[in-house]
């Protein structure tokens, strides 16, 4: 076909194939008013779809639903709790939402009607969707360590949803006698940042080496390996000597079963500890919003198309993020973000009844072992062709034999990934 | 007959655009695609917030095309070259990395130029940060002497197979300069007489008060 004629050509299609889906549209055609998407959950899955869709098409109308007025991130809130950051700088609000065309609605969302199409929020709001996009993240599992329920996080805390959490085990490392015993109660999989614990670890140390060297750090695991194991275990001997202790699964019987958080003591099927400092880090399920739409299988997470991320529960429903059964990806906050892109996509493309293109995923997660010492993972990812899985193409940890230069910049690229995932997030 | 013959063709084009649309759709993600999954460490429309990491938006797509490759290949000279098309400006310097030779072996070649012609695309921004005048003003002169002919408009140009150096962070420029000077990373020989001769005119602090005058471009 002569290229002058190649552009009228299209044209012509292209006005052939609009035609063709008004007319296949037809029962859809008072939905020529505006298409609205809403948003549960203001982290990183939730912030960075909203401004996704709002950039992808802004004739969507896009509502953002978030309990709490501003946001504490998870990521760097280990060096809240060693004592490098403020708590201040982990902190995020929403204000520049409304400047992408974000309607930010302060609520608690407490329940989705999938076949009505609605979200209600506990202050009394109705909010209507085309698709909904959830972000909720993770609910921790109460009593599954037996005494450990929210009474007793107030004196052993998990400082696993940041902010009072993490401040609250900021205050007792620094308020505890030199000599202590510091546990950290691990999980098992799956879990929220799974290398987080053992970066705590080494947050720890980093506080107690300086203020406290007598004390010690032990972590009784409820696995039997961990992510950046080798590095992490590297790095405690190099930096920290003997001074953090890691104790299998398979030695701890799995793990904390008991806490008493009265006499300051967690238990082992195996032994007891008199400890100083207690972070019970407890089995987690997605958020309880998610288990209320009934998004979530006998697993306590939600099954998703893997190219959409649409449950495969409730249509028209996505959800994202660690709430989310993303097979062959971590439950990391990068993840959260590519996740988020890709479902901005998805949901722009199936609103515009367009067909969605290729998705690309990928995941970059630093862990700051001391000042001077981060080790990362990271990996590029696709879909598998039967959509069962996202699989790796490339990527893996630090070299164990990087150079002391090489881990020193990593530290500078944890920070600038923190700067730019949280611009990227609230920006 | 004439009418079927035309009616044909008409399809045949239809089905060609078609299936043409399918087979690059099932191959390649978008360029945006590919590239926002960038962002998290390289900054919301490819400007970095800090500290370290670089701005890549509006830097030359061959100097990116360049950079993935030696990255991807992990520095195999023969196999950058094997796959850098005879036409094409691309060139071949080793660089060092922490993670980004784990991240670009995961993109093909098609995958890589898609992405460097999106950021190649995207405006340029500098960085806000904290200089010293007073090195900056005596890097001004250096570059002036040394780096312009190559590093063209203060070090914003991005027209060739140089980096944008103008209003990079300071941390990321530095760590630029230590690998350039550590062997780490491979340079053309011009530069490296060039630094030489500033080195010997301009003594030890040449490549601080550099990356000062770098800092300071808007």
């Amino acid at each position: 076909m002569p290229n002058l004629n190649r552009r009228k050509f299209l044209q012509s299609t292209g006005s052939a194939f609009a035609l063709g889906s008004t007319v296949l549209g037809f029962p859809h055609i008072a939905g020529a008013a505006k298409k609205r998407v809403v948003v549960i959950g203001g982290g990183v899955g939730g912030s960075i779809a909203a401004k996704y869709i709002a950039k992808g098409d802004s004739s969507i109308e896009v509502t953002i639903v978030e309990a709490k007025p501003s946001h504490h991130t998870c990521f760097m809130s280990n060096e809240v709790i060693g004592g490098d950051r403020d708590i201040s700088t982990i902190e995020f609000g929403y204000d520049k939402f409304a400047s992408h065309g974000i309607k930010v609605v302060q609520d608690k969302a407490t329940a989705v009607d999938p076949v009505a199409h609605k979200v209600t929020t506990a202050g009394g709001v109705t909010l209507e969707y085309d698709r909904l996009v959830m972000s909720p993240g993770i609910a921790l599992k109460w009593e599954t360590i037996e005494g450990y329920d929210e009474a007793a996080a107030e004196i052993m805390p998990h400082a696993w949803l940041a902010g009072q959490q993490t401040a609250l085990l900021r205050k007792q490392l620094e308020s505890m006698d030199d000599g202590g015993l510091v546990v950290i109660a691990p999980p098992g999989n799956p879990f929220r940042c799974p290398p987080g614990p053992y970066e705590r670890a080494a947050q720890i140390a980093h506080h107690l080496k300086h203020h406290k060297p007598k004390s010690k750090v032990l972590i009784l695991d409820a696995k039997d390996k961990f992510s950046k194991q080798g590095l992490f275990m590297q790095g405690y001997k190099k930096v920290y000597g003997d001074m953090i202790e890691w104790v299998a699964g398979a030695d701890t019987g799995g793990g904390v079963t008991s806490v008493d958080p009265k006499a300051m003591k967690v238990s082992t099927d195996f032994d007891e500890h008199k400890v100083a400092v207690a972070n019970i880090i407890p089995p987690q399920k997605a958020a309880q919003i998610a288990h209320d739409a009934d998004l979530t299988d006998d697993s306590g997470w939600c099954p998703v198309d893997l190219g959409t991320f649409e449950s495969k529960r409730h249509k028209d429903i996505h959800v994202i993020g660690d709430a989310g059964i993303i097979s062959g990806m971590p439950k990391s906050g990068f993840a959260a973000g590519t996740e988020a892109k890709v479902v901005a996509s998805a949901v722009v493309s199936m609103l515009q009844e367009k067909e969605s293109g290729v998705n690309s995923y990928a995941n970059a997660c630093y862990s700051i072992i001391a000042p001077d010492y981060g080790i990362s993972v990271v990996a590029v990812y696709k879909l598998a062709a039967d959509r069962s899985k996202i699989e790796k193409m490339s990527g893996g940890l630090t070299p164990a034999d990087a150079t002391p230069e090489a881990l020193k910049r990593e530290v500078q690229y944890a920070y600038s990934w923190f700067k730019n995932m949280t611009a990227e997030m609230f920006g | 007959m004439l009418l079927t013959i035309v009616r044909h063709t008409f399809l045949l084009c239809v089905l060609s655009l078609l299936t043409f649309h399918t087979v690059s759709a099932s191959d390649l993600a978008s360029p945006a695609m590919l590239s926002d999954t960038c962002l998290g460490c390289h900054g919301p429309a490819g400007i970095s917030e800090g500290p370290a990491t670089p701005t890549i938006s509006g830097m030359s797509e061959i100097y990116i095309i360049g950079a993935m490759l030696a990255y991807k290949y992990d520095n195999d000279e023969d196999k950058v070259e094997e796959v850098i098309e005879s036409d094409s400006d691309v060139e071949f310097f080793a660089r060092t990395s922490t993670v980004m030779d784990r991240i670009a072996k995961g993109y093909s070649e098609a995958e890589i130029k898609a992405i460097a012609k999106y950021f190649a695309a995207l405006p340029f921004k500098a960085s806000v940060q904290e200089v010293n005048p007073e090195l900056a003003k005596a890097g001004a002169e250096i570059h002036e002497h040394h780096c312009e002919k190559c590093h063209e408009d203060g070090g914003r140009s991005a027209d060739d197979d140089a980096g944008v150096l103008a209003g990079q962070w300071i941390p990321y420029l530095e760590y630029t300069m230590a690998d350039f000077q550590s062997g780490d990373r491979a340079m053309p020989k011009k530069m490296r007489k060039q630094m030489e001769e500033a080195h010997d005119v301009h003594g030890e602090e040449s490549i601080a008060k550099l990356i000062q005058f770098y800092a300071d471009q808007e």
